[in-house]
């Protein structure tokens, strides 16, 4: 016989994830029925503690009033270039000097944004307002658990809950001041700290997200779920940028797709959603070079295919509140 | 003879290895001794489990926090009936998180032998990889070694060879942490290709530098094993 299918679920404003068969966290069933038998959540939901939303998610609300939009980078993917699109969107954003931009890494288990924004090693200082941010310029403000590491041989080997713990914090306690942009960089996949950030968020509201994935199916098939997560928590998408997009031989000119779009790419599967593409950005290896160096690649670059590329996208994905 | 080898897919968001193997849309079905993993070849050398085979829909998200993986990843393990297996290998997501926890913790009465780093040469790579072989001296994993992955690019053009996510940063951070460097494997439109389409690229392309260099790392992990 055929071990019955699973089927999943949504997640509530508590952050608990159901499955076909829950009967709510809120009900007054919660953890009392047969089919509550072998959640995790069980004693919780049993107990009445699930029902109440936490207190944070208003302070937050509260604290990020002066910030006027916020965008969500994720992927479905590891290494797709995320955080190198989070970090250059920062420095497109920040480049006129009266935007006030900041970015956030929600990475906790592999915080890269300090390295590619040139701040490794810097420190984070706490005020009676709260956090500081580590500034990269006057108006380019970055966070990250990175900071708050001792050495780059730390690891945090933290379960979701105390990861949660962090993203709380980072989104409560950080004092971010005024800000135009707040990005907010996730690692890969559809788990505890993407629910956090959206749950938390909740009441201060997310202008959209941006979804990064390479040309191939087997990008794309992870895209597809978290374009799926945004839809179950109502994360309007504001589009998808499909990175290392084929590769111009520096010598002979030929483009190879080095990550074959075997399946449309990018571009075939947001016109089956109906979504934007956002752009496409080749491979170019003075990206991660200035990623590596902590260097801004739209300055150093800026005529590059890559670099207009990019260009283009920032323009999209800032005008959020009207995508 | 073929040695059997299991695969267990820990990577609960976002389980590629199904299509890398050709085997979508299979049913897990019970047997006695337990679940029965799928097989991708006939001698059934090969096994498979992943979230990816228990999904309704392909493109469902699974939106689980750690408890919940960390409870599916124990019945993997304890579940699934492997059978006479030479070689199990355990793939996982980025990350020091539940998904490792469960899998070291859920392994370790059944004996780890080590772990296997991949790592792409850059360094906000190989930054994190560090963090990684940390999480493996604390949980008493055993490293067997290094990777770099998309190492350099030949074109297949000209030849002309590009360091597009630059070069050397896996062996340097294997140097530097005491770590066994077993190699480095090129950027390869052909492997991506066949990781595509579910082919079986070393039996297509066994003379390419590609299946060298990935057949080189293999022979250094059996020796491994041999002598572990």
């Amino acid at each position: 016989y055929v071990i019955s299918k699973c089927s999943w679920s949504w997640f509530d404003l508590n952050g608990i994830v159901h499955v076909s068969d829950c009967p709510g966290t809120s009900s007054e069933q919660a953890g009392k029925t047969s089919a509550c038998q072998g959640c995790p959540n069980q004693s919780l939901c049993a107990s009445g503690a699930a029902k109440a939303p936490d207190p944070a998610i208003e302070e937050i609300k509260v604290k990020l009033a002066t910030v006027k939009h916020k965008i969500v980078v994720l992927s479905g993917k590891g290494g797709v270039g995320k955080s190198t699109f989070s970090a250059n969107l920062a420095h497109a954003l920040a480049s006129d000097a009266s935007t006030e931009v900041a970015l956030l890494d929600v990475d906790i288990c592999g915080p890269s944004v300090p390295k590619i924004m040139g701040v490794e090693g810097e420190q984070v200082h706490q005020s009676g307002s709260g956090w500081s941010p580590v500034y990269v310029e006057d108006n380019l403000a970055v966070m990250s658990i990175g900071f708050l590491l001792g050495s780059p041989d730390d690891a945090v080997i933290w379960r979701g809950p105390k990861k949660n713990g962090m993203i709380k914090q980072f989104l409560r306690d950080v004092d971010w001041g005024e800000l135009d942009y707040l990005i907010v960089d996730t690692p890969p996949g559809t788990s505890d700290e993407h629910l956090s950030v959206v749950q938390y968020l909740s009441a201060a509201r997310i202008d959209g997200a941006v979804i990064i994935t390479t040309p191939q199916e087997v990008s794309l098939q992870d895209v597809r779920k978290e374009i799926r997560f945004c839809q179950k928590v109502n994360l309007p998408v504001i589009g998808v940028v499909e990175n290392m997009s084929g590769f111009e031989c520096p010598k002979c000119k030929n483009t190879s797709q080095i990550f074959p779009p075997t399946t449309g790419g990018a571009e075939r599967m947001c016109e089956e959603l109906g979504l934007p593409l956002l752009g496409k950005v080749p491979l170019d290896p003075r990206i991660g070079k200035n990623c590596d160096e902590g260097k801004s690649f739209l300055s150093e670059v800026p005529d590059s295919a890559a670099a207009l590329a990019y260009q283009g996208i920032v323009k999209i994905s800032a005008q959020c509140e009207k995508g | 003879a073929a040695a059997s080898v299991g695969i267990l897919d820990v990577d609960l968001c976002g389980p590629s290895i199904p299509r890398m193997l050709r085997v979508c849309r299979p049913e897990v079905h019970q047997c006695e001794a337990g679940w029965v993993p799928v097989y991708t070849d006939q001698q059934q050398n090969l096994a498979l489990m992943s979230i990816g085979f228990l999904l309704e829909d392909p493109d469902e998200a699974v939106v689980w926090r750690g408890p919940k993986k960390t409870a599916l990843i124990g019945q993997f393990v304890r579940d699934v009936a492997w059978g006479e297996l030479d070689i199990l290998l355990v793939d996982t997501p980025p990350g020091t998180s539940d998904e490792h926890l469960a899998v070291v913790e859920n392994l370790r009465k059944h004996k780890i032998d080590g772990a296997v780093l991949v790592t792409t040469p850059q360094a906000v790579s190989t930054g994190d990889v560090r963090r990684e072989i940390t999480f493996c001296k604390k949980t008493g994993v055993q490293i067997l070694g290094l990777i770099e992955n998309m190492s350099g690019f030949v074109c297949p053009h000209c030849s002309e060879c590009s360091n597009i996510f630059s070069k050397g940063g896996g062996e340097e951070l294997a140097k530097l942490t005491g770590s066994e460097f077993l190699g480095s494997v090129p950027l390869d439109p052909l492997l991506t290709h066949s990781l595509e389409e579910g082919s079986n690229f070393l039996q297509a392309f066994p003379e390419s530098a590609t299946f060298s260099a990935i057949n080189n790392i293999a022979q250094k992990l059996l020796l491994h094993m041999k002598d572990g």
